[in-house]
């Protein structure tokens, strides 16, 4: 059970964005930064929300945005990006979004091991809130910790 | 029993309907298997399956189904899941 990697490059503390898709883009942009994804995984994220809806807004503030495997990515990763102000997507129930996570994965028959990490961080009901509130780098590299 | 977690993309959040639904089907000593599927790849993995977990967003493009579909708000609640599916299985 383990996440993908999550570098310091790969975490934007209290970040600006205009609107959904703007947050979606930093959390690409992150990817790119820690070399888990090229450019164009930031526009295939935002192609499945376009396709199918704000369904990756998985719980209360939260948005797991994530496109197939393919050649935009390069590793897999995950990338955390908290905002100063919450941004809408339009979801019924988990709007505003205040986290969003980016998710890259190599290779979909292996990635439930990552999403199992995912799992054990965030089956803790408070993991959101706890990375909203965080002020730096390392408090939400912490917080990330799946120590089960 | 078969069951099948639906989203966009067939890795990532259904992947993460899959291990909580897991999760709790152990906790309710419930034999199943759980799938995590892409929406396009429906039609070839629903097979018997008696449960589709999914966000309210693909309701519309699952459509007919003799499977009881199950909408998740929050994906990371395994309370919620576990109503849910208690719910449909009894």
């Amino acid at each position: 059970m383990s996440l993908p990697p999550l570098p310091a490059e790969a975490i934007l503390v209290g970040a600006t964005a205009a609107d959904w898709r703007e947050a979606v883009r930093l959390a690409g942009a992150a990817l790119v930064r820690s070399g888990a994804a090229r450019e164009g995984y930031s526009d295939e994220m935002i192609r499945m929300i376009d396709e199918h809806g704000p369904y990756v807004v998985i719980a209360p503030g939260l948005a797991l945005a994530h496109a197939r495997p393919g050649p935009d990515v390069l590793a897999d990763g995950l990338a955390i990006v908290t905002l100063g102000t919450p941004v809408a997507f339009g979801h019924p129930h988990n709007d505003p979004v205040r986290v969003v996570l980016g998710l890259a994965i190599k290779n979909a028959d292996e990635h439930l091991a990552a999403v199992a990490g995912l799992a054990n961080v965030f089956n803790d009901g408070t993991a959101i809130q706890q990375l909203a509130d965080a002020a730096s780098i390392e408090e939400i590299q912490a917080i990330m910790r799946d120590d089960s | 029993m078969k069951i099948v977690a639906i989203c966009g993309a067939g890795i990532g959040s259904s992947g993460i309907l899959k291990v909580n639904a897991e999760r709790v089907l152990k906790r309710l000593d419930l034999d199943a298997v759980v799938v995590a599927a892409d929406i396009a790849s429906l039609p070839v993995v629903i097979g018997d399956a008696q449960v589709i977990l999914t966000s309210a967003e693909f309701v519309d493009a699952i459509g007919k189904t003799f499977a009881d579909v199950i909408v998740i708000e929050n994906y990371f609640d395994t309370a919620e899941l576990t109503t849910k599916l208690q719910k449909a299985l009894a």
